[in-house]
């Protein structure tokens, strides 16, 4: 019996449900028929609901899905019947959260597809094999944005820890809109 | 997949829907990959093309092989780079890829173990979670040393990667894991929060697979986990999921050691703790694992239901869910827990989120008591309305169970279910609410008539050919049995006018019933067949003939026999499938097919039931009909052999039971064929060893501990060459008709031969050798046969009591009652029927089953099991069947087993 909590996909669609980056951790899913399926299924189950302050949740096939909409980008991620389901919010949160501060606070289909390395890396970042790695978005965007930084300047945690301090601030207040 | 996309934007003129991927091609990219080769790298631009790539496959474009291999050998090269954030995505790229071949790893490997012993923390966290996961066991023990010390390692990302890896390769490679303990352990007391949670998941895993799985001894894994909760309480776990790891750590041991510790349970203060706990996910980890214990009591229960209520009314739908999700479980075994919650349950019914609608419905339907149903009904009806078809099944059937428990409310939860029926709905919607009510109709007799009316409007307006004809049928069995059988035969006949011709005939049948079985209305049922002979539709006519012919009168006022009766209306006791086979493999000929030759056995299939719990038995209780295949291939295997011709009928054939270890040189197995007066071993053996031929193999079979029977024939096997299984088989004699029992001990004997592998002939000289095999029983189990009933409450009412043998037993100490249930069930070798699924933590359980005993005796028992004192098991027998020498039988095995 697998103890540890373990996340079966994690999926960032568009807001007509068409994919701008998913990972699988899970072989439920072995081809992308079946990916595709489970993507338009969990899309139009979700489309209709209003997952915007809070993250939502919903149960199907046996898996849970919890799930939260910004601005035209729909976020998920699955884990199996059995699950945590205050775990895999964390895990969502942590994502939402992250892009948030890497894409400076603007969140929509635009900016995620111009960056999307940043988003690639970001869920590298955050499950490894199905297995959590991370869920503090600071702790998860800093990872990915010290790549940007050149190899031999030391990382400074100051400088970075008050850039994601103002993108924090600019993602608030863009969701205060 | 990337063709949706262009396709998008030349849908639109507009330009609003702009994406840089606009255009891709998969052709394009694979050239611009060559940036990658070029003398000078730019690093941007390759870390566009990696992008590119991605982004490709994530769309779910494929690479051929070759593509594959070109573009992973390129993005080799940019290992030179010295560029951070193109290594960053060199390292996605190539997990992506994740290539299989071994010569194409090992280019990379060597750049990547430069990596992970870099200075850059993040190039050695990346490279060791790249390098883990295109490794191989050789690679592995080379790399070893670097991990160990990589998990220990300041870094906590570098620290993570490597646990989180060692998590992964415990699949492939345990044993390299598991010499990691010591680094592990020192990991466990890390102050970085992760770091803790990562390396407890590796240890735990680590620590459990040599405990309990290969020795199972629980005792140290206890003591282990003794150790590991009380140094971690002490406020040194920090990470919240670190946290819930060591819960459910705590709650396997807390299952396993159940059965050896008496008093209070271990560690249940750990789990209480943990609900004053800060972290939500550790709160509700906590209060699902107290839920979820062994035979929780509701003194245990009472602190989890009171976090869990606060969730109820949390502002957040995740909580909501998880908490109503959680207490709709625990409804299931101890409604009484849950009804403090039930005000908050009710306000759940409007939430936005129809998931935790239903859910809170359902928990109330499972809690409510009989003063409450009528209200709840009317919140249920709004509800209705909106609300996907698959939540309202799961509506209907707890409405179901709802009136099943409180047969008094049968008025106004069949209305309901009349009403939401009328509505709009699907296939599985309508049939789940049909179902229902004709559950309703056979458990509560006074339902039965206002039940039966409203299957009659449904069929009147009914779009689903498969729910009108089950209807039809249903109301062919109950509608005769009602005080005014005439008010349905206008429903019936409507069907006759207005439907295609499945119904039409099904509803020809059902006329004929009320003919056969209500002799005054013969007459006018005559009628109306004679009209039906004019049907354009061969079968319908073919039986309104036939029943016009059989039910004879010529229209008038007689009784219809009862052998007619039989024949046409009575119940096959055959499996259809079972039937089916018999047909096609009957070979036209001067002999009859004869129905007394098709086997009557069942293969079940224990595990599709107890894998869906959530599918209760279906409203036309069919009985799980399973594939006959074997059944009929060993018919036909013995009926070949000319010794055994005289036997008779097969009356059962076990399952194959292993005489030998698995991986032996020779492996045998065993088949009982039971015949009213005698039994065939049947031993398939196959040879394991490609340089042996063996010859006239026997099975030497000592019956010296089963005095009844005696050895009449024994058929060798001329020859079993390498890997390919043949059979032998040896038949004894045995008192006719008499369940006899007894062990046999058994040897291989057989003349081994050399074989010369390079040419595969086998020497001309061999030796006389002998293998010894396992012990093998005629137990009996042997002489009853599975078969199941598709409604054993009237099948037990139409037993009748004369018969029956009841009484009690005591069974002592029991690991469960799930698990003395079970035994009792293999003891007898019978077929549970409805209801035979043991809930968790229950102090009682009925259990149905019927079967088939030697001589064609039907049995039916039923099992009431009770737990006595903390462990001891009770249980009240009852059997009935047509002979009480059979019932006696039946106790005698339980008595002697």
């Amino acid at each position: 019996m697998e103890l540890c909590p373990l996340i079966k996909n994690i999926l960032l669609l568009d807001s007509e449900g068409k994919r701008i980056a998913v990972k699988y951790y899970s072989d439920d899913w072995p081809t992308n028929a079946a990916k595709e399926a489970f993507e338009k299924s969990v899309f139009t189950k979700t489309q209709k609901t209003n997952a915007r302050t809070e993250a939502e949740i919903t149960m199907f096939d046996d898996y849970i899905v919890v799930y939260k909409f910004v601005q035209d980008l729909h976020f998920f991620v699955t884990g199996g019947e059995n699950e945590n389901e205050i775990i895999l919010a964390a895990v969502l949160q942590g994502f939402i959260d992250a892009v948030g501060l890497l894409l400076r606070g603007n969140v929509d289909k635009k900016e995620a597809l111009e960056n999307l390395d940043i988003i690639l890396l970001c869920i590298d970042e955050i499950v490894d094999g199905g297995i959590i790695l991370e869920t503090d978005a600071n702790v998860i965007a800093g990872k990915v944005a010290s790549h940007s930084m050149d190899a031999g300047a030391p990382l400074s945690e100051q400088t970075i820890t008050q850039a994601l301090a103002t993108a924090r601030e600019h993602l608030t207040r863009s969701l205060l809109k | 997949m990337a063709q949706p996309l262009v396709k998008k934007d030349d849908d639109r003129d507009d330009e609003v829907d702009y994406s840089p991927f606009m255009g891709i091609e998969k052709g394009a990219v694979l050239q611009e990959a060559r940036v990658f080769n070029d003398p000078q790298l730019d690093p941007r631009r390759c870390s566009q093309v990696i992008t590119k790539l991605l982004y490709l496959l994530n769309q779910g474009e494929t690479f051929t092989k070759v593509e594959a291999t070109e573009v992973f050998f390129a993005v080799t090269k940019l290992f030179q780079s010295k560029d951070i954030g193109l290594r960053r995505m060199v390292y996605v790229m190539i997990k992506e890829l994740s290539p299989s071949a071994d010569e194409v790893v090992i280019i990379v490997t060597s750049s990547l173990m430069k990596d992970m012993t870099s200075k850059t923390d993040m190039y050695r966290a990346n490279a060791i979670r790249v390098l883990c996961r295109i490794t191989d066991g050789t690679l592995l023990t080379q790399i070893e040393r670097y991990l160990k010390q990589a998990i220990v390692d300041k870094n906590p990302v570098v620290a993570s990667a490597a646990l989180v890896s060692g998590i992964h390769l415990l699949q492939t490679n345990p044993e390299i894991v598991k010499r990691w303990s010591n680094e592990v352990q020192e990991a466990v007391q890390s102050r970085a929060a992760l770091v803790q949670f990562h390396a407890l998941g590796l240890l735990h895993q680590e620590s459990h697979i040599p405990f309990s799985e290969s020795f199972g001894i629980r005792q140290n894994d206890r003591l282990a986990v003794n150790k590991l909760v009380s140094s971690l309480t002490k406020g040194s776990v920090r990470s919240p999921l670190a946290q819930c790891l060591l819960i459910r750590y705590t709650s396997q041991v807390i299952r396993e050691s159940a059965n050896t510790q008496a008093g209070d349970r271990p560690f249940y203060d750990f789990l209480e703790g943990c609900l004053r706990h800060k972290a939500e996910m550790v709160i509700f980890e906590a209060a699902r694992a107290i839920t979820e214990l062994n035979g929780v009591t509701s003194r245990e229960l009472t602190p989890a239901i009171t976090v869990l209520q606060l969730f109820l009314s949390s502002s957040k739908p995740v909580l909501r869910f998880a908490a109503v999700r959680t207490l709709n479980k625990v409804a299931m075994t101890h409604p009484m827990a849950v009804t403090n919650c039930n005000i908050d349950m009710e306000s759940l019914i409007s939430d936005q989120n129809r998931s935790i609608a239903t859910l809170a419905i359902t928990t109330l339907l499972k809690t409510g008591n009989e003063s409450s149903v009528d209200r709840l009904m009317k919140q249920i009806t709004n509800f209705m309305s909106d609300i996907a078809d698959e939540f309202k099944i799961v509506v209907v059937e707890a409405i179901r169970s709802l009136c099943l428990k409180f047969p008094l409310k049968y008025r106004s939860l069949m209305n309901f279910l009349s009403n939401i029926l009328r509505e709009e709905g699907g296939f599985e919607y309508k049939k789940a609410i049909v179902d229902s009510i004709v559950i309703l109709i056979r458990d509560i007799p006074e339902a039965k008539e206002s039940g039966l009316l409203h299957l009659c409007e449904f069929i009147e307006d009914c779009e689903f050919t498969y729910l009108s004809s089950q209807i039809l049928h249903f109301l062919g069995i109950e509608g005769p049995k009602t005080s005014d059988p005439s008010k349905y035969i206008r429903y019936i006949y409507n069907r006759v006018h207005l439907e295609n011709a499945t119904v039409r005939a099904a509803a020809v049948s059902t006329l004929a019933k009320f003919g056969a079985m209500v002799d005054t209305l013969k007459p006018r049922i005559f009628v109306l067949l004679r009209r039906c002979l004019f049907d354009n539709d061969d079968e319908v006519r073919d039986r309104a003939t036939l029943y016009l012919n059989t039910l004879g009168g010529d229209g008038a006022v007689v009784q219809t026999g009862e052998d007619v009766k039989e024949f046409l209306f009575g119940s096959l006791d055959i499996p259809l499938v079972n039937l089916e086979n018999s047909l096609k493999n009957y070979e036209p000929s001067e002999e009859s097919f004869d129905i007394n030759y098709v086997p009557k056995e069942i293969k079940t299939q224990p595990l599709a039931e107890k894998k869906a719990p959530g599918k209760k038995p279906t409203g036309f209780g069919a009985p799980p009909a399973a594939s006959p295949s074997t059944v009929d291939a060993y018919e036909r295997l013995l009926s070949s052999i000319p010794e055994f011709a005289n036997f008779g009928k097969l009356f059962k054939s076990s399952a194959p039971v292993e005489l030998t270890e698995a991986e032996t040189e020779y492996a045998v197995n065993v088949v009982k064929h039971i015949f009213d007066g005698h039994v065939v071993f049947q031993y398939n053996c196959t040879n394991t060893i490609p340089e042996q031929l063996l010859e006239n193999v026997t099975v030497v079979v000592d019956a010296s501990e089963a005095e009844e029977f005696a050895e009449v024939v024994s058929k060798p096997l001329r020859s079993l060459p390498y890997d390919s299984p043949g059979q032998t088989f040896v038949a004894f004699e045995k008192p006719e008709g008499i369940p006899a029992v007894g062990k046999f001990s058994n040897m291989l004997r057989f003349i081994v031969k050399e074989v010369d592998p390079s040419t595969g002939e086998a020497e001309d000289y061999g030796v006389e050798d002998e293998y010894q095999l396992e012990e093998l029983e005629v137990v009996a189990a042997d002489y009853m046969l599975k078969v199941g009933v598709s409604n054993f409450r009237n099948a037990w009412e139409s037993m009748g009591a004369d018969c029956e043998r009841v009484d009690e037993y005591g069974l002592g100490p029991r690991e469960s009652l799930a698990e003395a249930v079970n035994a009792v069930i293999d003891l007898l070798g019978m077929q549970p029927c409805e209801a035979s699924v043991v809930p968790n933590n229950s102090r009682s359980h009925t259990c149905l089953l019927s079967g088939v005993y030697i001589g064609n005796a039907k049995v039916l028992v039923r099992l009431q099991f009770g737990l006595d004192g903390p462990k001891d098991v009770a249980m009240k027998l009852a059997v009935r069947s047509e002979d009480e020498a059979v019932s006696d039988a039946i106790h005698e095995i339980v008595a002697s087993g």
